[in-house]
């Protein structure tokens, strides 16, 4: 028998750790789906297609902003010390995911706006002239719409990859502590921007086109959670406890229904028989996509914290 | 220099150290790091440094207070202090959380409706202090001054004990002899002559082999205690431990013997035999200073280990190595004489028991073992002589009850307690107290409580609500230790010196110190003429004047040390055993005479019935008693006590660590609601806790109802024949899931 | 330049907290937290047990991922000895320094800014041990520079069996414990 006792009952470190709640939570599932919808919009941008009237090119800039502002202000309620929140910016910390992070979220911007302005949306003030002007400048050259494109493309990788590297540095949380963290947000948030394209736009073409997208980036997803929890398993017994955290532990369930039956399986399942059109497209399964999506982030976010090297509570 | 520049001119003597090492040597570097831990702490700017004494337990170490512009900051060890060498425990250390306790007594207070129900009226000191001499008057004049009682723990009681003397009552009773060391005073008594005393006279330090026997040291935190047995352990002396549990100290054994409670006698008795048998003992010691050693011999001879084995659940085989290896460091063997040692009512023949077996080892008046204890002579005040009580000491009249209770002895409280209700030999009908919460310190409450009907007065002096306040017709509130002076210390100890608390910070409400509350009661009960100062630094003043010392070198440092005097034999310690054979007494012809065992018997005590188990307790190495669960600082440590349980015990009953269940003793009393710990440390046929916790006085707010209260489950307890202790270890309780 | 650790004897250790408190009253640690805290590991069936005490805190880890985490230029590596400290008026309490830190040694102080030990290192520079080494009634911990072969926390680990806590992690704790 072992006995383990500690005295340190310190709030929100002990008995397991819980830093980091849904704020956090939801602001890596916003910034990978902003991720994706970047990706997605860059490469009808790329191609060339920024005149058809796609959600893509119209909505998903504009939607981008929105979104990630959204999650900054989360990120933005997690931070203890907010008057502080300033600091991140006069420093860049070459070895801090975060500090890159913020840095990054600062560049994801004007590039959302160039993307945005591309096609001006209406709603947009026209008092802000100089918004046409360069609008008109972007359009001249369709070399620039191109570069806007990759732009985006680019910063939407590395911000999706980021989402991940973010938890993945943290050595000390066994479960998040793996490279493949870095993709498999990205591809979630691939997934989940596709997911989202699907579900709203009035283009039927582009409709398919990203269900099919989506049904790839699932069935991407699933090998890359596979590889995910193989990784932890064949790594040391720290490794292995994090992973049945998720496996058959305290947020098994979580994880085997709505991450990977409700959250991927299912929706592909019905998304593979829609665009083979054995049977209607469904708004049922994007949404399903999505939430899959959001749930993904909260499950790592929490067991993550289970995990742990120290507490013997938790090894034993 | 600021911290900046001495930052710098480290960085600097760095610097140059590490020059000097890529030369050569590392003469350098060596000196760097003294620089950086070794060098005399300067005081900052607005921090004062006052030299006092500890009062969070009875060690009484000595203490620097430093107050940060005016706020009370931290409490450390005086280094020039033997008995906290420089260091405190943590409870020491909590200190400030005593001052700073919000639920404080503020004010004095008077009952306003019946006992008990703690409706109280705030009065001024005048006030309660004509109430309080108006009562003891009356009693005086109906009953005789005899029919006051002062219970007592601690330096702090001293001016009040005075004044009950010059009052003119010989029943001056503290809980820490008959609930606490009495037995073991007087066993030793028996076989030496003399005390263990407290500090306890014994030299840990530069022991080789230390035997303890319950004596939780790491848990139990007398401070020097725990220092020398950490150095000796350091040293890698051998240590030995006996208890049902498996303790902090147990952790540091070389033999972990896991006996079954109150069957101690036996494996000592079987001890004893392995050793003489084996011819294992000081043999020149024992001819040389040994009384009725023959006899003692032929009466163990029965005790073998496989007897034992019977009774301890001890193996035969662990008893004899155990045996050998006291042996083999003898005399610089230790058997830990216990502190606490009312457990079974059998606890003097036990710590009787325990003073042969060291006898054998030789380690009375022997480095690592036990020593004469040095002091300096410091003349008392001279008072006008007390009056003489007509009768003697209410608990033991002709010292026929218990023999070995004489007027030596403070008074034992429950013999107090007793003739409280009952009125024999004469009434009692006024309780003075101090310092001591005695619902938490006696056995079975209700007895408490039914004497405490039976008075016209109970005057109860504290620093916080407690319980027993709650019961009293007059409550008054002292300055804490940190806010007053108190008596001297003039301690017995390895080396001689004289203490002093001294005030740190001002008292916040209309707290006051001990002497000025007893001066001002003796002013008004017509006794002035026994308080002759003005104020207490006089009296101190008096004191250190007629015995050559400086009171202002007292008051700089705290303490003032005498000449180094010897404490062994072989430094001059004339070997004198104060008993009746002159001799270290193996046979007690004076126990014999009056019809008890001349060397100790093992006699079987009551077993939990099916479904119980025995409950035992002990200490918390934060927290003092039932006295600090209401300080923050300490809580925060600790802020409800356990539950111990056998994790198979706690298997089968479907517990597990976490889960709160109450108790419920032999006599259907339920406790509060208490954690369980299930864990290897403990046997299956008790439970364990530490005591004090469970407070029921509401106003104590930081410590109400946290944890169960060890005291209330006590309801049975066993008198100790000899001398009045009550065995507290023979309640039986069950789970109530 | 030094490298300042602890060494501490477990073999000497009570668990009585004294160091517990010590630093709650020397540093002002709010209630409720604590920068030391008490582990007590026992192994074994009754009543042949193994047991370690001990007292724990922040490593001060020679490569400390809560410093390469941190993306305020908060936490920082102290010039002196080598200490991890926080500097409160940078920190924007981001929390990544804790959920990095695998001994799980810091908390967010209700100021709002990541909190630990500092090794007194105002102590220190004063040349004093640090409040937790300077109280403790069994003497049981040592402070002092690694990197002096001459130090007493040098010669104990040179000549005593030693061990970091959770070396695996990575994060090259320079707290060691001998038993
Ligand atoms: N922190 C702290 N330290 C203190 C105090 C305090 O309040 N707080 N109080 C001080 C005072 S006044 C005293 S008297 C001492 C008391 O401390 P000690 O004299 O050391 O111990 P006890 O309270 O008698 O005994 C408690 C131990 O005895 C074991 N035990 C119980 N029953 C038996 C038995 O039948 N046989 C054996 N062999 N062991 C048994 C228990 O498991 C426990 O480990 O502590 C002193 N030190
Ligand atoms: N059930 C059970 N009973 C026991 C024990 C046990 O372990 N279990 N232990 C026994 C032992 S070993 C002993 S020595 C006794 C100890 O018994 P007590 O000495 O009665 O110990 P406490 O219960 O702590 O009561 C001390 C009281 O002093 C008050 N006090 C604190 N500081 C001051 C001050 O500065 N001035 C004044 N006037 N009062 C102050 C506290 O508030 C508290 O009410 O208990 C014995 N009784
Ligand atoms: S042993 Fe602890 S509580 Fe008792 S006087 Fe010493 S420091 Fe104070
Ligand atoms: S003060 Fe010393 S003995 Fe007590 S717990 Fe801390 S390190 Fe251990
Ligand atoms: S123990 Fe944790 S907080 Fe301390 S230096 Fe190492 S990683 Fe950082
Ligand atoms: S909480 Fe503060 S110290 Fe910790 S990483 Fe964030 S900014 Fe740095
Ligand atoms: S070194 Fe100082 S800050 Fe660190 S645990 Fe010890 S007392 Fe606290
Ligand atoms: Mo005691």
């Amino acid at each position: 028998m072992n006995e383990f006792t500690t005295t340190r009952s310190n709030h929100l470190v002990d008995p397991v750790m819980h830093i980091y709640g849904w704020e956090i939570a939801v602001y890596l599932f916003l910034g990978g789906l902003v991720a994706g919808m970047m990706i997605v919009s860059g490469y009808f941008l790329y191609r060339g297609r920024e005149k058809e009237d796609t959600c893509s090119c119209l909505y998903l800039p504009t939607l981008g902003i929105i979104l990630l502002s959204i999650g900054m202000f989360a990120l933005f309620l997690d931070l203890d010390y907010k008057v502080h929140v300033w600091r991140m910016y006069t420093t860049f910390q070459i070895a801090s995911p975060m500090s890159w992070g913020a840095w990054i979220l600062i560049l994801v911007y004007p590039a959302l706006i160039l993307n945005m302005i591309i096609r001006l949306p209406w709603y947009l003030p026209t008092k802000l002239k100089f918004l046409f002007t360069w609008s008109e400048k972007l359009n001249s050259n369709p070399n620039y719409v191109k570069a806007v494109g990759i732009i985006n493309m680019v910063l939407g990788i590395m911000l999706g990859v980021y989402t991940g590297i973010l938890l993945s540095s943290f050595g000390a949380r066994p479960l998040w502590n793996s490279a493949i963290l870095g993709l498999l947000f990205l591809v979630s948030g691939l997934s989940t921007a596709s997911a989202l394209v699907h579900l709203i736009t009035k283009n039927k073409e582009e409709s398919i086109t990203l269900a099919k997208a989506d049904n790839g980036f699932l069935m991407a997803e699933l090998v890359i959670l596979f590889l995910f929890i193989i990784g932890l398993l064949s790594s040391t017994q720290v490794h292995i406890n994090a992973a049945d955290i998720i496996l058959s532990g305290a947020y098994a369930p979580a994880f085997w229904v709505f991450v990977v039956g409700l959250g991927i399986v299912i929706p592909l399942i019905i998304q593979s028989l829609a665009v083979r059109h054995k049977i209607k497209h469904t708004p049922v399964a994007p949404i399903m996509v999505i939430a899959g999506g959001l749930v993904l982030r909260f499950v790592i976010v929490y067991a993550g914290q289970l995990s742990h090297w120290t507490k013997k509570a938790f090894l034993e | 220099m600021n911290s900046l520049s001495r930052r710098k001119f480290l960085k600097i003597t760095g610097a140059t150290a590490g020059l000097v090492v890529a030369g050569s040597t590392l003469g350098g570097l060596v000196k760097k790091s003294n620089a950086y831990i070794d060098k005399k702490y300067e005081n900052g700017k607005g921090v004062k440094k006052i030299p006092t004494f500890c009062d969070l337990c009875f060690w009484k170490c000595g203490s620097i207070a430093y107050v940060k512009n005016g706020e009370l900051w931290k409490i450390e060890g005086n280094p020039e202090d033997p008995l906290s060498r420089g260091r405190l425990c943590p409870r020491g250390t909590g200190g400030p959380g005593a001052f700073r306790d919000p639920d404080r007594l503020k004010s004095p207070l008077i009952r306003k409706t019946e006992r008990g129900q703690e409706q109280w009226v705030e009065v001024t000191w005048d006030e309660a202090l004509s109430y309080i001499a108006d009562k003891m008057n009356r009693i005086k004049t109906s009953f005789g001054p005899e029919s006051m009682a002062y219970f007592v723990h601690g330096i702090g009681g001293n001016f009040i004990k005075h004044m009950m003397k010059a009052y003119g009552t010989p029943n001056i009773s503290a809980p820490s002899f008959a609930q606490c060391r009495g037995p073991r005073d007087i066993g030793f008594r028996l076989t030496f002559g003399e005390d263990v005393g407290s500090p306890e006279r014994m030299d840990i330090q530069n022991a080789k082999c230390l035997v303890l026997i319950g004596s939780h040291l790491g848990e139990n935190m007398h401070n020097t205690q725990v220092q020398e047995f950490a150095e000796m352990n350091g040293a890698g002396g051998s240590i030995i431990v006996v208890d049902p549990r498996f303790s902090v100290a147990a952790g540091k054994a070389k033999y972990y013997l896991p006996i079954k409670p109150g069957t101690d006698i036996a494996l000592l008795l079987a001890w004893m035999k392995v050793i003489v048998d084996e011819n294992l003992f000081d043999k020149d010691y024992v001819d040389k200073y040994g009384f009725g050693f023959e006899q003692f011999k032929a009466e163990i001879q029965q005790y073998t280990p496989e007897w034992a084995y019977t009774e301890t659940g001890i193996e035969p085989e662990l008893i004899r190595t155990s045996a050998r290896e006291m042996a083999k460091h003898k005399p610089a063997t230790l058997i830990h004489s216990g502190r606490h040692t009312t457990w079974y009512g059998d606890d003097t023949q036990r710590s009787r028991a325990i003073a042969l077996l060291n006898a054998l080892m030789g380690s009375w008046g022997r480095k690592g073992g036990y020593y004469y204890p040095a002091s300096m002579s410091v003349p008392n005040y001279p008072y006008p002589p007390y009056p003489k009580p007509e009768k003697g000491k209410v608990d033991n009249p002709g010292n026929t009850i218990y023999p070995f209770a004489t007027e030596g002895h403070d008074t034992i409280t429950n013999g107090v307690r007793e003739a409280t209700i009952t009125g024999k030999p004469y009434p009692i009908k006024g309780w003075i107290t101090y310092g001591t919460n005695l619902l938490y310190a006696m056995p079975n409450q209700d007895e408490t409580l039914k004497a405490i009907q039976n008075l016209d007065l109970l005057v109860v002096v504290d620093v916080v609500p407690t319980e027993l306040a709650g019961w009293a017709d007059v409550v008054l509130p002292e300055s804490v230790y940190l806010e007053r002076f108190d008596d001297i210390n003039v301690e017995f100890f390895k080396e001689p010196f004289v203490a002093l608390r001294q005030p740190v910070m001002d008292s916040p409400n209309e707290q006051k110190p001990n002497w000025w509350i007893a001066k001002k009661l003796a002013d008004k009960l017509g006794l002035g003429h026994y308080f002759p100062w003005n104020d207490i630094e006089e009296y101190i003043k008096y004191r250190m004047t007629a015995a050559g010392l400086s009171y202002d070198e007292l008051k700089k440092k705290g303490i003032i040390k005498g000449a180094k005097q010897p404490i062994f034999f072989n430094e001059g310690i004339n070997p004198e055993f104060p008993t009746p054979s002159g001799k270290i007494e193996f046979y007690s012809l004076q126990l014999a005479g009056l019809g008890h065992d001349p060397v100790p018997k093992f006699k079987k005590h009551k077993e939990p019935p099916p479904g119980f188990f025995r409950l035992i307790f002990g200490r918390s190495p934060v927290h003092t008693f039932s006295k600090t669960q209401n300080n923050k600082l300490l809580t925060e440590m600790q802020d409800e006590n356990e539950l111990w349980l056998n994790i198979n015990i706690a298997k089968r009953l479907g517990v597990k660590s976490g889960d709160y269940v109450k108790l419920k003793n032999q006599d259907g009393v339920v406790s509060n609601k208490i954690k369980v710990k299930a864990t290897e440390r403990i046997r299956q046929d008790c439970v364990y806790m530490t005591h004090g916790f469970g407070h029921t006085s509401k106003k104590l707010r930081q410590a109400f109802l946290k944890g169960a209260s060890d005291s209330q489950m006590i309801t049975q307890y066993t008198v100790d024949p000899l001398m009045g202790g009550t065995g507290m270890n023979v309640n039986f309780v069950t789970l109530e899931l | 330049m030094a490298r300042f650790g602890m060494v501490i004897d477990t073999k000497k250790c009570v668990g009585c907290m004294d160091c517990v408190v010590a630093c709650k009253t020397e540093n002002n640690v709010p209630e409720g937290f604590c920068r030391d805290w008490i582990a007590t590991d026992s192994k074994g069936t009754f009543p042949n047990i193994q047991m370690q005490i001990r007292t724990e805190r922040c490593n001060h880890c020679d490569s400390p991922p809560c410093v390469s985490c941190c993306p305020c230029g908060a936490s920082h590596v102290h010039d002196l000895g080598g200490v991890v400290l926080v500097h409160h008026d940078k920190c924007s309490g981001c929390k990544a320094c804790i959920a990095a830190c695998p001994y799980d040694a810091r908390f967010i102080n209700p100021d709002g800014y990541a909190d630990k030990c500092t090794f007194c290192i105002h102590r220190v520079e004063e040349g004093l041990n640090p409040a937790c080494v300077s109280v403790c009634p069994t003497r049981c911990m040592y402070f002092g520079d690694l990197d002096d072969p001459n130090s007493e926390v040098s010669r104990l680990l040179n000549s005593r069996k030693n061990k970091a806590l959770v070396p695996e992690a990575g994060t090259k704790p320079q707290i060691f414990y001998i038993d």
